[in-house]
């Protein structure tokens, strides 16, 4: 079944953390498929760092479930070799920002294959990986580099902010027949949300509502979600109501609904953690003021993350990420309140 | 042409003083290292990855060096090493609380990417090996200046699955540059144990593929790794070409303050190479040669111990960097 809202009344709901949501849609796909396994630094016996994998290898062993080398471009090449001939893997690079160490393999290969070999070859394979900054581990452990991946066509990226999207969106990722990039916000693993017990997928391109409102709209990705809620909250105790719209994932772009939302408020803020310079903020502007000029009653405005490496003090990193009083601040004046 | 420099004397011949130097190195670095698992587990800081165990390894590198000459790209766990080469405890200190102070990068940069201008220590990267490939680099230009310092480059011996191992050690073998590549190998990458990592028994094996010297010495030895780390430098200084040394030691602790290993390996492991520790080893050997008794030993220990509180403290009460520094220097000043 296809569920496109949290539809917190189902009475057939638990409530399960970030990690978990994941580690379930891990472990129910691999049950399912025989063909998919898990590649990667420490993703066995450790689990990974932030131990969101812990116990898949106790259930399907290190034959899928397995240990690499430190060799981010040499496992991703395995990844994409076994996945052109029969297997959906999983690869995990630890943290974002060693994506870059990969690039070769995920933007000049998997991306690619499809189309250059005229369809013949697929590659099914999920890169699964972190963003956010905030955990005081600067400037190469912080990163939000989704933005790459959405510019490459042949690549879909998933970024979630919720366990349910989180969970749903995986079984999709594994179950496509093109790369995708699976972001997931490392200060999230611990967010609980209602998941149901029951088998569901959520569909690439399809957004999510997760507040209504009349005045504003604030697009937000990922960790800016909760930044998002958390901003519309503030700005609703001053008589103003702020739509929350999460795309769920940067490419396929579900255009339709930020328009339709944009078009209904009049007023629109694009909140995302990657850089502001090129990034994904922009992308989502230009969509709206593109599909809603004639609706907007004032520029799109756009939060991303300052463009500087994340520095490692915290009075300097905190600075770096978009804050829900920013937020509040730009809604307020674009509403001329 | 700078004149190539006297080589060193062998451990054998090493000066009374010079040893005792080296314990102090050894024991400074760990007690300032033990510190900071301290401030981390009373949330004073917000990480820490530590040098503990390795201490044997890296002092014998730093001591077959010219400091503030050769020039060095320690890894994170090299803490007894930029010790040595210039950097002082408070200055480790104010990098792990991230002020502005700090040295390395004003606050900018984890704690332990290790960057210190007069002592020639270069940072590292966080995805762990790239360096390995600039090191030849910083020797190829030292070739081209003409100057006879040499290069040394540290790293875990999980990094030389990177493929930046290959290019590094391959370029440099290819124009014999002055560069000494020290692996110290502690046999775990964070939770996996060398049998996941490489299928050779010793990282120093590899250096055969690229016709190169490689030793693998006791890295738990201070005297054994000097001495191999002194034939290492005099080859590159006299233009010979590079070293592949592999220190083989081990961690004791945890892979940072993150992480858990006892997930991963046992409590009796772990205990069995507290055993072999390359401080207490060193001891031994200073008391069985009547440099080091009890009463010595309890006097360098306070020297240390007012050094660490002096560092904490000062790090403690040294400001941040202000919130408008943040955007400070993301691009070089203008020509």
């Amino acid at each position: 079944m296809f569920m496109q809202n949290n539809q917190v009344n189902d009475e057939n709901m638990r409530e399960i953390s970030f990690a978990e949501a994941i580690r379930e849609a891990l472990a129910e796909e691999m049950r399912r498929d025989p063909t998919v396994y898990i590649m990667g630094e420490d993703v066995a016996e450790a689990g990974t760092p932030f131990k969101v994998l812990l116990g898949l290898v106790d259930e399907f062993g290190t034959e899928r479930v397995v240990d690499t080398p430190i060799s981010e471009a040499g496992f991703s090449a395995i990844g994409v070799g076994s996945a052109m001939t029969g297997m959906r893997p999983v690869i995990d690079i630890m943290f974002g920002d060693f994506l870059p160490l990969a690039m070769e393999q995920i933007v000049n290969r998997a991306a690619k294959i499809h189309y250059m070999s005229g369809g013949k070859l697929r590659v099914p394979i999920v890169f699964r990986t972190t963003l956010g900054a905030g955990r005081r581990s600067a400037a190469q452990h912080s990163q939000s580099l989704h933005a790459w991946f959405s510019h490459i066509p042949g690549l879909k990226v998933a970024i979630p902010s919720t366990p349910y999207d989180a969970k749903g969106l995986w079984k999709t990722a594994i179950r496509d027949d093109s790369p995708v990039i699976f972001f997931e916000d490392k200060m999230m693993y611990s967010l609980k949300g209602l998941v149901p017990d029951e088998e569901y997928t959520i569909p690439f391109g399809l957004a999510d509502i997760k507040r209504s409102g009349k005045d504003i709209t604030l697009v937000a990705t990922s960790s800016m979600v909760q930044v998002a809620l958390d901003a519309a909250k503030k700005l609703e105790e001053i008589g103003l109501s702020a739509e929350v719209v999460d795309p769920r994932t940067t490419w396929p772009l579900d255009k339709k609904t930020l328009i339709a939302s944009a078009k209904k408020t009049g007023r629109v803020i694009v909140i995302d953690e990657g850089y502001e310079q090129y990034g994904v903020t922009a992308e989502l502007a230009a969509v709206i003021a593109e599909g809603a000029f004639y609706y907007l009653d004032a520029p799109v405005r756009r939060f991303g993350a300052m463009d500087v490496p994340v520095p490692f003090s915290p009075v300097l990193e905190d600075q770096t990420i978009p804050s829900a009083e920013q937020i509040v601040e730009a809604a307020k004046d674009l509403c001329a309140v | 042409m700078t004149a190539y420099q006297q080589p060193l004397p062998p451990a054998a011949e090493l000066e009374d003083s010079v040893l005792l130097q080296m314990y102090y190195q050894m024991l400074r670095a760990r007690r300032l290292d033990e510190r900071m698992w301290v401030l981390h587990r009373q949330g004073k800081v917000a990480f820490h990855i530590s040098g503990i165990g390795q201490e044997g390894t890296q002092i014998g590198a730093a001591f077959a060096l010219r400091k503030g000459y050769d020039w060095v790209y320690p890894y994170y766990r090299d803490i007894s090493l930029v010790l040595t080469l210039g950097m002082t405890p408070r200055m480790l200190m104010l990098g792990l609380f991230g002020k502005k102070e700090a040295v390395s990068s004003g606050g900018r940069q984890m704690p332990e990417h290790f960057s210190y201008r007069p002592s020639k220590l270069v940072t590292i990267s966080s995805p762990v090996g790239t360096q390995i490939a600039q090191a030849p680099g910083t020797a190829f230009a030292s070739k081209i200046k003409g100057s006879d310092e040499v290069t040394v480059v540290c790293f875990g011996e999980g990094t030389t699955s990177q493929g930046d191992f290959h290019e590094g050690l391959n370029w440099a073998s290819i124009h014999k540059l002055p560069v000494i590549f020290l692996c110290q190998n502690n046999q775990y990458a964070i939770s996996e144990p060398m049998s996941v990592e490489m299928a050779v028994k010793s990282v120093a094996d590899r250096a055969k593929g690229y016709n190169m010297v490689g030793v693998k010495v006791d890295g738990n030895d201070v005297l054994a790794v000097y001495d191999v780390m002194r034939e290492a430098v005099a080859r590159a200084r006299k233009g010979e070409g590079p070293t592949l040394v592999e220190g083989f030691t081990y961690r004791p602790v945890p892979h940072s303050s993150d992480d858990d290993d006892r997930t991963y390996r046992s409590r009796e492991e772990v205990e069995s190479w507290k055993k072999k520790d390359p401080i207490l080893r060193f001891e031994k050997l200073l008391y069985e040669r009547k440099l080091l008794d009890d009463a010595k030993k309890t006097e360098i220990e306070a020297g240390i111990m007012d050094e660490v509180n002096d560092a904490t403290d000062y790090a403690m009460r040294a400001p941040y960097p202000a919130a408008e520094e943040c955007l400070y220097p993301v691009y070089g000043p203008l020509p």
